[in-house]
């Protein structure tokens, strides 16, 4: 579904930095990719490049087969196929809940308001609040946002859902009842790459677990292996750090 | 109440009638400064002349045209039909029956008078606020329009847009409109209209080369308050409707424009009540709004300071009405 091959990304500003080395990694459908790694490893930055929120300068990446870093490549197909969940929610908040979940699905993948409305109360009953369809989301609390966000994104049919950070912003006690949505998203079989520091999250759903650190993939690996004998110096550091 | 409460120890219990006594006596205090001002200057003051500019009674008198005998009144509802037999010559005339001044039989000679009617009229400095009231309308709509679309081309990644903009903005920005508007009519509008007449064509009514300067001269500040307005957004907001695979244009559109354009309603008020005091130098490429009109009556009632007055007042009118429907687009777009 999902191939990088050594992707690399450059930041220039404030000074030169080699943000991304040679990442490389392949998701196939249905699998859960959960990417972790120290802050400013570089994880969410590749997660970035994959749908073009930031430019990979070298490297190549497709999804389903469209290649993501042609500069002829109609981004806005691939981008309506690669949901994002963000850590600050990005909802809109000039619009009802309802409104940020029919406004895409209207525009991009140009259904009616009926079909769109009809998707989104599906959805929203699915995350567990139909009963705020009609509220601005700032009347919402954090994980009903986030939960909101996902709907969001899933009312696009994606093919592939990427989550940066997703509970990082979050109450603790809000932190599970998004948990929650995304696990049942995995066991319908969603294909999802996943940034975050849950670890419980990681070990209990995840297919595959990614360690980066400094811009590099250092180690990959079923969360098993992962979370019981890591081979790398810097992911044990890492684990015995957080856990 | 305050936009920080909380911040500070609660108020005494008489804080609010306190300061709200004092606002009212300073009031009282300045109009009564302004009264005896008035007083005080060797000026006499007739505010009753003003009533003239806004309405008045017009007399329309019927003449005769020819000389003869009138032979017949014939009412027909509010006139009458008045049948003047001359030598050799007739005529009818049409006279409002209240007010006719002849009987039959009488004798009238030419240029005599038939009758006559009392018209209420509208007074020029109502013709010149209305003029003032479109003149602005028009400005405000454009100038809304061409803010947008430079503030668009000033954040553009093309660089022949933005500098355009930048170009644009710097010269109107800081040029003063008297020169702008000379120029729009004498030199742009000379040419244009030549153009026109060489192409057999009627020239452009004087107002739109008003019109358009005063739009771009707002404009220009206009883009800039879009721009800030637009960079105040929250790129979040933009990446979330991309990645939605909305195009760019759209996001603007339906995302970033509609949190840009309530957050700078205030400012846009700011400018848009800049942009009705502005049209006051419209007068010098003769247009005949409020300001050109109030000098004209000034010269014609030689009470100035009436006049003035009273001109102020109607610019208050506009600017405050403006103000009180951008605070309602304020409120209900929170």
């Amino acid at each position: 579904m999902i191939v990088a091959t050594n992707v690399n990304k450059y930041f220039y500003v404030p000074e030169e930095l080699h943000a991304l080395k040679d990442a490389s990694l392949t998701v196939a459908s249905g699998e859960v990719v959960v990417i972790i790694g120290p802050s400013g490893s570089g994880k969410s930055t590749f997660l970035r490049c994959l749908n073009r929120l930031e430019y990979a300068e070298k490297g190549e990446i497709t999804i389903d087969g469209m290649s993501v870093l042609d500069p002829k490549a109609d981004i806005n197909k691939i981008r309506a196929e690669t949901g994002m969940v963000f850590q600050s929610f990005n909802l809109f908040p000039h619009k009802t809940v309802l409104e940020n979940i029919t406004m895409a699905q209207i525009s991009v993948r140009k259904r009616s308001k009926k079909e769109a409305v009809d998707k989104a109360m599906m959805l929203l009953e699915k995350v567990g609040i139909a009963e705020k369809h009609h509220v601005s989301p700032s009347k919402l609390s954090g994980g009903q946002q986030q939960r909101v966000a996902i709907a969001r994104s899933l009312a696009m049919d994606p093919k592939v859902l990427l989550f940066d950070e997703p509970t990082s912003a979050l109450d603790p006690e809000m932190v599970g009842e998004v948990l929650d949505v995304m696990k049942n998203l995995a066991k319908e079989g969603m294909t999802m790459v996943v940034v975050t520091h849950e670890m419980g999250f990681a070990r209990e759903v995840a297919d595959r677990v990614i360690f980066m650190d400094d811009g590099a993939i250092i180690e990959e690996g079923t969360p098993e292996h992962f979370f019981t004998n890591p081979e790398n110096e810097r992911t044990q550091t890492f684990l015995n750090q957080i856990l | 109440m305050s936009l920080y409460p909380g911040l500070d120890a609660p108020r005494s219990k008489n804080y609010k009638q306190f300061w709200a006594a004092v606002f009212c006596l300073s009031i009282i205090g300045i109009i009564a400064t302004t009264f005896f001002a008035t007083k005080s200057i060797d000026y006499v003051w007739r505010w009753n002349t003003v009533v003239k500019y806004f309405a008045y009674q017009d007399n329309m008198e019927t003449v005769a045209e020819i000389e003869g005998i009138v032979a017949s009144i014939t009412p027909n509802g509010l006139t009458s039909n008045v049948h003047v037999q001359g030598v050799g010559e007739a005529e009818d005339y049409q006279v409002p029956t209240k007010g006719l001044v002849v009987g039959v039989n009488d004798y009238v000679y030419m240029e005599d008078v038939l009758g006559s009617e009392k018209k209420w009229k509208v007074g020029l400095m109502v013709l010149g606020l209305i003029l003032t009231l479109k003149v602005s309308a028009i400005s405000v709509v454009l100038a809304l329009i061409i803010g947008i679309l430079t503030g668009l081309a000033r954040i553009s990644d093309n660089p022949a847009l933005r500098w355009t903009a930048i170009t644009y903005i710097e010269l109107v920005r800081g040029s003063p409109l008297l020169v702008q508007l000379m120029l729009w009519y004498f030199v742009i509008g000379t040419l244009f209209n030549n153009l026109l007449a060489a192409w057999g064509l009627s020239s452009i009514p004087t107002i739109w080369y008003g019109v358009v300067s005063l739009a771009l001269f707002t404009g220009a500040y206009t883009a800039e308050i879009v721009r800030a307005g637009i960079q105040s957004v929250h790129t979040g907001q933009m990446e979330a409707a991309r990645s939605l695979g909305m195009s760019y244009s759209e996001a603007m559109g339906k995302v970033i424009m509609p949190q840009a354009i309530s957050r700078i309603l205030p400012a846009l008020a700011g400018q848009f009540i800049s942009l009705i005091k502005d049209s006051s130098l419209l007068g010098v490429i003769s247009i005949r709004e409020l300001t050109k009109i109030t000098r004209e009556v000034v010269t014609a009632s030689l009470q100035p300071f009436e006049m003035w007055i009273v001109c102020a007042l109607l610019y208050l009118i506009l600017t405050f009405g403006l103000s009180l429907i951008v605070q309602k687009l304020e409120r209900s777009a929170i």
